[in-house]
């Protein structure tokens, strides 16, 4: 404390400069808000901050999944693809029994649980469980094999994921054929799994459920990151994969497992993307990865590598869902909120690489 | 069978491609003792250090460790066997915090989690056993670079280090901190410690080391107890050779100053520091130093590829600016940098691209496309000129010979017709033979009445071929000597001089 105090104590104007510089996305995005607030006073309210931290809930857990391929120096352009791919999986499974043209015709008499009258009402529980299960680990299957070519074969994130991407699009549409129902878009879901989503009543409080597993995500993730031996190699591979190797850290076993734990967490997020949205297309998933991405960016972790904080993402994922919700709250025009959003991502990567530029 | 040294280095050879760049050297390390090595730059200090952790594999000879032969596969092993080197160039997860940095690769679990009170605790009792100062949670990146060779001695002490070898770590050190760091060596020494010292700092090796060991071409000249020596003693030993006649006839004329630099200094780190001297029409001006004394550096300043922070540069007469590397070559200047394959040639472009691509603008026709057979023209003259030896040119510049290489990218900057011709080691890597030809080149473009600045970290050629030579030390420059007067000895204490 009283080391970040004799910081400010011994700031020059020149170092002032260099902080605002150094903040300005968040200065920039400040100003943005008060706009909205100023424009449309109404945008404090409790309705609207409960849906901006829903909004954001299924979004940071998947940037915290890409945040940890960032800090690696990486980046995952297949997040998108591998999150529908997970949902599509999800939803095929959690249709209402009484559906007439459910994914799978005949699941097993045992998955379904019966009242006392006979009539099915559901699933037993831990179906529900092995869904999930089973979404995490396909969304984890995929992104290890991303990690393994990128560890393995060395072969740029970028390229690596934007192959990735198209191939498991292809696997997702071939999934989408195999429906007893033939191919069309997954809905009428399960009610209980739908319920997973719901609010929770605590103390007479609404709590959306989405905030309460983006929360408990978020601290498992923390810990991950700074409290285990794999969160720390992560960070030492990810600022300098010369000195880790010569430490005796494996970057190879290190690498696929930020992969496989970014897997994971796509796996969770499509498992709650669909209980939220309530049906599964084709098109599930479009641009998710660059929403993550560019949350993680504009929270400060950064492309250079090894530097990044869960605080960070939690930021920027809220910053950008603010952003968002603040322009369709001012109504403005769809077309240009991509313009803003986009010069805004620009922006954060021209002010973050700023800083690493090496001045000759 | 119990040996009385720590470390013993016996007959070590070592070829790249035939050249032989060690030849039976041998070092052997008392424990407790600090043992300084010592030669000119490519006397091979660093091959033999990458023999030892296992970087390259020597061709002959053996290491011991308290009498037991070891042959370390990489450096990790030897860090795990007590043998370690704080580089130069520190290599650290600088994003980290220096406990993270000294126990990285091997944190102690305390069930999942790592046990970060051990891991402080740990760390802050090196500290105090090694008398370090620095804060355990301070990340890396706010550290001074004293600090962080600090940290990586506790790294290097947490290993169980019997030996540490220091690569020149007093380089970027201001006075203070150099006495930290002895104060620091000394406590290693007294808990048994064998350090390995390299470095060229006359007064350091008289104030720290027990014994010197001196390299000279790839042979071990001798070891000597420090107490037993001198300063000119010592560089008899570094220096002590003959020139051989691989030069070949100099017949030039130098005329009167082309180029005048006066106070130049850089903005960024490395910097060059108020740096004035002039070169001459028709002259060959040397620039000597050793590795990270900025001649580099400045040459790169004047060719418009740093930015200059004061200063100004005359060119016949006339102030100039260069200000891009664009301005450079359009008054005249041309740069052959040091890094051949990183800034030098494109690989996968074949002669005539490598060639005419510095030049490509004079090759538009009337409608602005390219002449391909004016192009192919001037690259069949320069293979010629220059007798390149290649196959076709239309052969990739990469399957060429590096002194080949070297002769294309001389062509690459001749076709702009330069008045001032920059060569950052030009002869770097290349053979006996096609040294001479790039020699001869050299003294041809003088005859003709262009100016060459040459960087070279090779004594012989600087006294062989250059007319003039100027020494870096530390970003300044320390003296200009002409070359017929000099000796190695006078430009080794130049280039000491602001260290």
């Amino acid at each position: 404390m009283e080391r970040i105090l004799n910081r400010f104590k011994n700031m020059t104007s020149k170092d002032v400069k260099e902080l605002l510089i150094n903040n300005a996305i968040y200065l920039v995005i400040a100003i943005m808000v008060i706009i909205v607030i100023i424009a449309e006073p109404s945008f404090v309210s409790i309705a609207v901050f409960k849906n901006i931290l829903v909004q954001s809930s299924v979004r940071l857990i998947l940037a915290l999944g890409v945040g940890g391929i960032i800090i690696l120096q990486g980046t995952d352009l297949s997040l998108g693809k591998n999150v529908a791919l997970t949902a599509i999986i999800t939803g095929s499974f959690l249709q209402l029994y009484s559906y007439g043209a459910r994914f799978y015709d005949t699941l097993p008499d045992f998955v379904w649980k019966a009242n006392e009258l006979g009539e099915i009402v559901g699933f037993h529980w831990w179906f529900y469980i092995v869904i999930l299960l089973l979404a995490m680990a396909v969304g984890a299957f995929f992104s290890a094999i991303n990690g393994y070519v990128v560890a393995k074969f060395q072969v740029a994130p970028f390229l690596a994921t934007l192959g990735s991407s198209v191939a498991l699009y292809g696997i997702l549409l071939l999934y989408f054929n195999i429906s007893d129902a033939g191919p069309q878009p997954i809905g009428s879901l399960d009610p209980t799994f739908r319920s997973f989503v719901g609010n929770w009543d605590f103390l007479g409080l609404e709590i959306p459920k989405l905030v309460v597993y983006a929360v408990l995500v978020t601290v498992i993730i923390w810990f991950v990151w700074n409290k285990t031996t794999f969160g720390k190699n992560m960070y030492a591979v990810g600022g300098n994969p010369e000195a880790a190797k010569i430490s005796g850290v494996s970057v190879m076993k290190t690498t696929i497992l930020v992969y496989v734990l970014a897997g994971l967490l796509y796996g969770v997020g499509g498992y709650l993307e669909t209980a939220r949205v309530g049906s599964v297309n084709s098109a599930f998933g479009l641009n998710y990865e660059l929403d993550a991405i560019a949350a993680c960016v504009v929270g400060g972790i950064s492309f250079s590598g090894g530097i990044g904080k869960i605080s960070g993402a939690i930021a920027g994922v809220l910053m950008f869902t603010v952003i968002s919700y603040g322009m369709i709250y001012m109504g403005i025009d769809a077309y240009y909120q991509f313009i803003i959003k986009g010069v805004i991502i620009i922006a954060a990567v021209a002010l973050d690489t700023r800083k690493y530029i090496k001045k000759t | 069978m119990e040996s009385k040294y720590l470390l013993e280095i016996k007959n070590v050879c070592k070829a790249f491609s035939g050249v032989k760049v060690l030849k039976s050297v041998q070092i052997s390390v008392e424990p407790g003792s600090i043992h300084a090595l010592m030669g000119e730059n490519g006397a091979g200090k660093s091959t033999l250090m990458k023999c030892l952790f296992g970087i390259y594999k020597q061709d002959e000879g053996q290491f011991f460790l308290e009498g037991k032969e070891f042959n370390f596969t990489d450096p990790k092993e030897a860090l795990e066997n007590g043998v370690s080197m704080v580089h130069q160039e520190l290599n650290q997860v600088l994003q980290r915090t220096v406990v993270d940095n000294v126990w990285l690769g091997r944190y102690p679990r305390k069930g999942l989690f790592v046990d970060e009170d051990k891991m402080y605790n740990d760390t802050v009792e090196l500290f105090e056993r090694i008398g370090v100062n620095v804060d355990p949670h301070e990340k890396l990146a706010n550290l001074s670079v004293s600090e962080r060779q600090m940290v990586e001695i506790v790294k290097a002490v947490s290993y169980d280090a019997k030996i540490i070898v220091l690569d020149e770590p007093t380089s970027s050190l201001t006075e203070n901190e150099v006495d930290k760091l002895f104060e620091i060596m000394r406590t290693l020494k007294k808990q048994g410690i064998g350090l390995i010292y390299i470095s060229h700092k006359m007064e350091e090796i008289f104030e720290i080391s027990d014994a010197v060991t001196v390299l000279r071409d790839g042979n071990y000249i001798g070891t000597k107890k420090t107490s037993e020596l001198d300063m000119d003693k010592i560089i008899n030993m570094m220096v002590g050779r003959d020139l051989e006649h691989r030069f070949p006839h100099k017949a030039h004329k130098v005329g009167d100053a082309v180029l005048e630099v006066k106070n130049l200094t850089t903005l960024y780190e490395p910097k060059v520091r108020d740096v004035s001297f002039e070169l001459r029409k028709g002259e060959i001006l040397g620039i000597s130093g050793l590795v990270g004394s900025r001649r580099t550096e400045l040459v790169e300043a004047i060719f418009g590829a740093r930015t200059i922070e004061s200063g100004s540069m005359f060119l016949n007469g006339k102030e100039i600016k260069n200000k891009d590397t664009v301005e450079a070559i359009a008054n005249g200047f041309a740069l052959i940098t040091e890094e051949r394959r990183e800034t030098g040639i494109y690989p996968v472009g074949d002669i005539v691209f490598n060639s005419t691509i510095a030049n490509v603008h004079n090759y538009r026709n009337k409608i602005g496309l390219l002449d391909n057979n004016k192009m192919i023209e001037d690259t069949e003259a320069q293979i010629d000129k220059m007798s390149i030896k290649c196959a076709s040119m239309k052969q990739l510049i990469r399957s060429l010979s590096g002194g080949n290489q070297q002769k294309v990218i001389i062509g690459r900057w001749l076709l702009l017709n330069p008045d001032i011709l920059i060569m950052d080691e030009p002869t770097r890597g290349i053979d006996v033979g096609a040294k001479f030809e790039i020699y001869q080149l050299m003294l041809d473009l003088v005859g003709q009445g262009k100016s060459i600045i040459m960087v070279s970290s090779e004594m012989p050629e600087l006294l062989g071929i250059t007319d003039r030579i100027g020494v870096m030390s530390n970003g300044k420059l320390a003296g200009i000597v002409n070359t017929k007067e000099t000796t190695q000895a006078e430009l080794f204490k130049l280039t000491t001089k602001y260290l």
